[in-house]
This record gives structure tokens, sequence and C-alpha cells, in this order.
């Protein structure tokens, strides 16, 4: 370990600091799911379409959201737009990026769990007399969710740890920006890092234990 | 907007980078691979408690931010005056990031092979070392194939973190571009093109060989 002394107490006297970073991140990974499960709806229902003028741009979206990475979907949000004439703060940006990333990833999810189930069902409950809404609403979309559910959990820790790349953006409240911050002033790099990498890994597991619990609440036989 | 100074040695200068970018993914999924192979093939071996903490090892590096791992990797390698290049640090931390998510791969694939066909062969007289080589591999492999291919993809994409340890890849190329001609929105389209013409045309070819190989089941 050569000669470097690990100053533990100094990230520790940081934790308050870090932990309302933490809120921030979770405040983006949130707020991105929200959007992107909405705009996701929509591209899921504009790809199904038969139109082809609606169909190309959700296609083209998910494509792109799903072949560039999420980094480069940030840069274009923050950098690119300011070519229009369209500054974003480095929130906005990160959170534009995020939901653009989340709504071409969830879209596909979305698609796949609608597939799964058969047209069958849909059939039987209009030949016992519901209208294609209330088929829709009453047969396939509780179904839908179940198979859905897990997926877009999943999704939500990615959103988590693309959080992440905020920092290079120049956001400075988020988990990530945060520890930068401190970084940057007191060169502890490894101790302050750490604590962070701790803090995610505690996110992402209550997310995901949350997440099973709901499941096996809600959708268990 | 239609005219640029982009020259044709900055587009070379571009392209560098995603030839490094190809260099990087390349040594991460090999590496990744490779190691992901031995603990899919370890952890369904070994009893489930004993498989605990490579398991929590693994979940690790799947829960932490890729950008934090690479920045503790760096941190970690300069204390213990080890000398690393950000290259070669790089190189592992994805490695390690890509066996992670390759060991669920490959245990999900084995775990896919029914344990009669396995059985079967065992009782035909074949040792484990056959079993495993000449039933598993072959019937695993379709399984595990297209999944890999998302991740190797996942990986080429995540490897545009690796540009805040200051490595010349697509991404950071073009941030000096941006930097020099400030014209972001060209250059980044251009990047995102090199990222998608590298990306997409794979991807594609992943869904045709999954859509293909249910058809046969």
């Amino acid at each position: 370990m050569g000669n470097y002394t690990f100053q533990w107490r100094q990230a520790f006297r940081a934790l308050p600091q870090m932990l309302d970073g933490a809120l921030v991140t979770m405040q983006i990974a949130i707020l991105s799911m929200l959007i992107g499960v909405t705009i996701a709806v929509l591209l899921a229902v504009a790809r199904n379409s038969k139109n082809r003028w609606i169909s190309a741009p959700a296609t083209a979206w998910v494509e792109v959201a799903r072949n560039t990475p999420a980094l480069f979907q940030i840069y274009m949000a923050h950098f690119g737009l300011g070519s229009f004439g369209i500054y974003l703060s480095p929130f906005t940006a990160l959170l534009a990026g995020i939901a653009f990333n989340n709504a071409g990833y969830l879209c596909e999810t979305f698609r796949g769990s609608l597939r799964a189930i058969p047209p069958t069902q849909t059939r039987a409950g209009l030949s016992l007399g519901m209208g294609p809404v209330k088929a829709f609403r009453l047969i396939v979309m509780p179904q839908m969710f179940r198979i859905a559910f897990l997926p877009t959990m999943n999704q939500m820790v990615w959103a988590i740890l693309m959080t992440s790349l905020g920092v290079t953006v120049g956001m400075s409240t988020d988990l990530t920006g945060v520890t930068q911050d401190l970084n940057a002033r007191t060169f502890r790099t490894f101790e302050f890092f750490a604590l962070a990498a701790v803090i995610y890994y505690l996110i992402t597991k209550a997310v995901m234990l949350g997440a099973r619990a709901v499941a096996w609440r809600l959708f268990r036989y | 907007m239609f005219e640029t100074s982009l020259t044709l040695n900055d587009l070379m200068f571009m392209l560098k980078g995603a030839g490094v970018t190809l260099l990087i993914t390349a040594f991460a999924v090999v590496g990744g691979t490779v190691m992901g192979l031995a603990f899919g093939v370890i952890r369904t071996q070994i009893k489930p408690w004993m498989a605990i903490p490579l398991t929590f090892l693994l979940d690790v590096f799947r829960s932490v931010p890729l950008l934090i791992q690479l920045i503790l990797a760096n941190a970690f390698q300069a204390i213990a005056g080890l000398g690393l290049s950000p290259f070669v640090t790089s190189c592992i931390v994805l490695s390690l990031y890509t066996s992670a998510y390759c060991t669920e791969i490959v245990r999900g694939a084995i775990e896919a092979v029914p344990m009669v066909t396995r059985r079967a062969a065992r009782s035909l007289g074949m040792t484990w070392g056959q079993d495993m080589t000449q039933i598993v591999f072959p019937m695993a492999l379709r399984v595990a194939l297209p999944s890999w291919i998302g991740l190797t993809l996942g990986v080429m994409k995540d490897s545009a973190l690796v540009m805040w340890l200051g490595i010349f890849e697509l991404l950071k190329s073009s941030q000096t571009l941006i930097t020099r001609l400030q014209e972001p929105m060209f250059i980044l389209l251009v990047t995102g093109a090199i990222y998608f013409m590298l990306s997409f045309p794979i991807a594609r070819l992943g869904g045709r060989l999954e859509k293909r190989w249910q058809e046969n089941d």
C-alpha cells in the first residue's frame, strides 16, 4: 500500500452531504422513469401502428436509444441542443438524456409483454360482449403489468446507475456530483468514491428488494 | 448550418477514437467472457451457500455505476503503486464488469439444459468433461448467444465512460473536436452515426438469431 494513509473519517464526515446527493439521484431516477414510461407506452402504440409515418419515427427513437451510449444521449441533450439555442441546465439535460434512454428500452419491454398475451384472450373478451377498450383494460393490461413489472424495475436500477453520468455535463448536486466536488477539494478520491459506491449499492439493492416484495404481494398466483 | 469546418483529418481522428473504443471492447469482452464462463460453471457446480461470496462480489459490479468503478480502480492502482496506465485499468475494470453479466448468462444457459439430458449423457458413460463440452455446451450456446451479443454491444456503449480517465476513445475525440470547432450538434451527430453503425447491424443479427433459433425449438 506504499505510504498512503486512508482518511476514512473525512469521508464519513461528508456523509450527510452525500446522502442529500443520493436524494437528488433518486429524484432524477424516479422522474426519468415516470417520463420514460409515459413516452414508452406512446412509442409502443406508435410502433405497432400500420401507418408508416407514425411507426417510423417511433422505431427510429427506439433504435437510436438502444444503439448509442447513454453518455452520448446526455451529451446530445446538453451540448447538441445548444446549436439550436436551447440551453439545458445539467439537471434537465441529465433528466432528458436518461428519460430518452428509458423510453427506448421500456418501449421494447412493453411491446414484448404485449406480444406475450395471446390474442385469443382479447377475442374471447370481445365475444363476451366487452368493447375493445374494456377488454384491453380488464384482460390484457393486468397480465401485461405482471410481465413488464420486474423488467421495468430493472430499468429503474439502470436509471439510478445512469444518473452518475451527470457529472460529465457539470451536474454537482447528485451523489456522484457531490462526491466529485468533495474529491476536487480534498483529493481523497478513493475514500469518497468508495463511500459513494456503497451508497449506490445500498440504493440499488433496496430498490430491487422493494420491487421483489411488491411483485410477490401483487403477482403471486 | 450545412457548412462545416470538419475536415477529413478530423474524421480520421474520430475513426481512430472508434478504433480505441473497439479495442477496449475487445479486451473487455474476451477477458469478461473467459472469466464469466469460469464463474458461471463454478456457480452451477457448487452448493448455493458456497456460491454466496462469488455472487455477492459479482453483484457489486452490477450495482455500482461503472463510472465510479473506473474512478475507484484508478485511484486504487495509484495508491497501491501499481503504475498501471489508464488504458490497462479500464480494460481490467470493464472485463470484471463484463464477467459479472456474463456469469449470469452462462449460469442461465447451463440451467436451461434439462437435467435428464445430462443424466442420459452420463449414463451413456460420458465423463463430466465430455458431458460439459459435447452436450451442455452446444445446447447452452443457443440460449446464451443472443444475450451475449447484447452484452457485447452494451459493453461497447459503456466503454464511452473510460473517457473520464483521459483515454481518447470515440466520444472523447468528439469532445476535443467540439472544443476546437464549436459545432457540437454536427460533430455529435457524426459520433452518434459511428456508434450506431458499429452497434445496429450486430444488434439486428442477434435479434435474427434469437428468432430463428426459437422457431426450431
